[in-house]
């Protein structure tokens, strides 16, 4: 386990999962998955609730240490290093993979320090105002926020305050940002805004995004991961696990599973 | 009518007006039983403004800056105040706050935010509500035993600070249990939110979890602050009274309520006054303080 796995993994590949079981206590939510996460591409995880697709986007930058019980057996590569070896610091993996959620969660301050915030604590020396400014700009609402920087961040709409998480997302400036379901609170204009945000971003970012809206999936990602959940013998409930891994167009119009066929084409989920 | 319907057998034949009549049964029983319980919610009510109409007409026509200012008068003499003992109460308070605020924040950050839900956590929180239950004379036998009879303070006996741990000890429940239930109200996001741009734990309590729970902490604090202002069976033993002006930290020190207790008591006409005068501002402080409290929770709501 600890032999230095960058021999086994291209330079075109930006995190590579192998063999990753994830656990809630005794419960496995999701199981076996190898996946090679390529660089500079948006790749979208779909499948029906409980498959463990949340599960294994937030095992991609710690975040499932804040959940307690939930542990994760295998390995996470990420910059030629096992994201779960002991010597890691869950703080430095997050400050290289960003995280937008579910729903928006600005933070009570106003807009300007939203973005400010992470920049600062990460030791961000240069001209701040810049840096809010082309954080904002980057995330397209700019326009909406810059006659109002001083005001808190709730005075804006649902679709605004997503987009100023995502800019504040961009302000530390990560290699990765995860999106877990990042529009399932929104109205479809402002999904349409926040993805053609993610067609900006991909330029420069390697992007990762849960969603359950497969139109999505086809409109955002070059690449597209299917999990499904199904009951094990002498298990306590659905076991999660990656059904096919594939460029988004293969998944949606000729994948090699028979399940996953059924899931894009509707027959189920 | 179609023909193929079969008649169907009606069980309540008598259908009444839509119309609300008073004089049905299950109408009249309600307008009594709502009589009733509005009843005993005036009488829940009648002491808290009985106590306060008193207590300002006894005391309320007696204020005046010499009140406030001046020293309460040997016994037999007329005149005086109750200066030393307004400021007395407000350095007790003061040192009471300045060791029940920190611990009491601090443990229940612990609490919220440190603590797994193991049987540590569950003990003290366990613990914390058995505390807020012991009665406030407990508390001050308790460090009469502990500071006061072991001379513990450059071997002086009776002293503010005494007194000042002794409220501190009753303060501590409030302080850790509003703490630890305002940080329960952040919602989890915001954590995640914070922890996604790469905060370390203590950043994410420090700058957005704590300032996001201010406001119940703070309500807390005050509250806290106002029910120890207004004690006297832990002070009695502790910080005893004194009829000068406070002599620092670790000398026997007048405090308002137990001034009250001492003159309330006596024989002496101008005494009994003062303890009125006394009972009146301790509760106008009181009152002011819970007032701050609504005001701070009103404030920072919108």
């Amino acid at each position: 386990m600890t032999a230095s796995p960058s021999s086994t993994v291209a330079s075109d590949v930006c995190m590579s999962l192998q063999d990753v079981t994830i656990s809630y206590g005794s419960f496995e939510a999701v199981k076996n998955v190898y996946m090679d996460l390529p660089k500079g591409k948006v790749t979208a995880f779909i499948g029906p609730s409980g498959c463990g697709k949340s599960t294994v986007l937030r095992a991609l930058n710690r975040m499932n240490d804040l959940i307690p019980g939930c542990s994760l057996k295998g390995r996470v590569i990420f910059d030629q290093h096992d994201l779960y070896d002991r010597r890691v610091d869950p703080v430095e993996v997050r400050r290289r993979i960003g995280m937008v959620f579910q729903k928006p969660n600005p933070f009570p301050k106003s807009i300007y320090e939203n973005i400010a915030f992470g920049a600062r604590i990460n030791g961000y020396k240069g001209d701040m105002d810049e840096l809010v400014e082309r954080s904002l700009r980057k995330a397209a609402v700019w326009d909406e926020c810059k006659d109002k920087l001083k005001e808190s961040g709730f005075s804006l709409s649902g679709g605004q305050q997503q987009r100023l998480c995502i800019a504040r997302a961009i302000a530390t400036e990560p290699e990765v940002i995860l999106m877990d379901e990042p529009c399932s609170a929104l109205d479809p204009i402002s999904t349409l805004k926040i993805e053609e945000t993610m067609h900006e971003l991909k330029r420069s970012y390697t992007i990762m995004i849960v969603t359950h809206n497969m139109q999505q999936a086809v409109r955002v990602a070059d690449m597209t991961a299917f999990f499904n959940a199904e009951a094990v013998e002498g298990g306590t409930g659905k076991v999660g696990y990656l059904v096919e891994f594939n460029e988004t167009e293969n998944i949606f119009n000729s994948p090699s599973q028979q399940s996953t066929l059924d899931y894009v084409s509707g027959r189920f989920g | 009518m179609s023909v193929s319907t079969p008649p169907t057998t009606r069980h309540f034949t008598e259908r009444l007006t839509l119309h609300y009549d008073p004089s049905l049964k299950r109408n009249r029983f309600n307008q009594i039983a709502t009589a009733i319980a509005g009843f005993f919610a005036v009488v829940a009510v009648i002491p808290l403004f009985l106590v306060i109409i008193y207590v300002l007409f006894q005391g309320g026509r007696l204020l005046s800056l010499q009140l406030l200012t001046e020293l309460p008068p040997a016994p037999g003499l007329e005149g005086g105040g109750i200066g030393n003992a307004i400021l007395g109460t407000i350095v007790v308070t003061l040192v009471a706050s300045l060791i029940a605020i920190p611990v009491g924040v601090g443990g229940g950050v612990y609490l919220s935010e440190y603590a797994q839900n193991g049987w540590f956590s569950r003990f003290v929180r366990f613990g914390n509500d058995v505390l807020a239950g012991v009665p406030s004379i407990i508390c001050g036998v308790f460090i009469y035993s502990l500071i006061v009879a072991t001379r513990i303070f450059f071997d002086q006996s009776f002293s503010a600070m005494a007194g000042g741990i002794a409220l501190s000890v009753l303060m501590l429940p409030t302080v850790i249990k509003t703490t630890y239930e305002g940080l329960l109200l952040v919602p989890q996001e915001l954590r995640w939110g914070a922890y996604g741009v790469g905060a370390s734990r203590f950043v994410t309590i420090t700058r957005i979890t704590l300032p996001a729970a201010f406001t119940p902490i703070a309500t807390g604090v005050v509250l806290g602050i106002a029910r120890a202002a207004g004690e006297t069976a832990p002070l009695i033993f502790t910080a005893l009274f004194s009829p000068f002006w406070p002599e620092g930290l670790f000398n026997p020190i007048a405090t308002m309520s137990v001034l009250i207790f001492n003159f309330a008591i006596m024989p002496y006409e101008a005494q009994n006054e003062l303890a009125w005068a006394a009972s009146f501002v301790l509760v106008i402080m009181i009152l002011g303080a819970n007032l701050l409290a609504r005001w701070i929770s009103r404030v920072s709501r919108t």
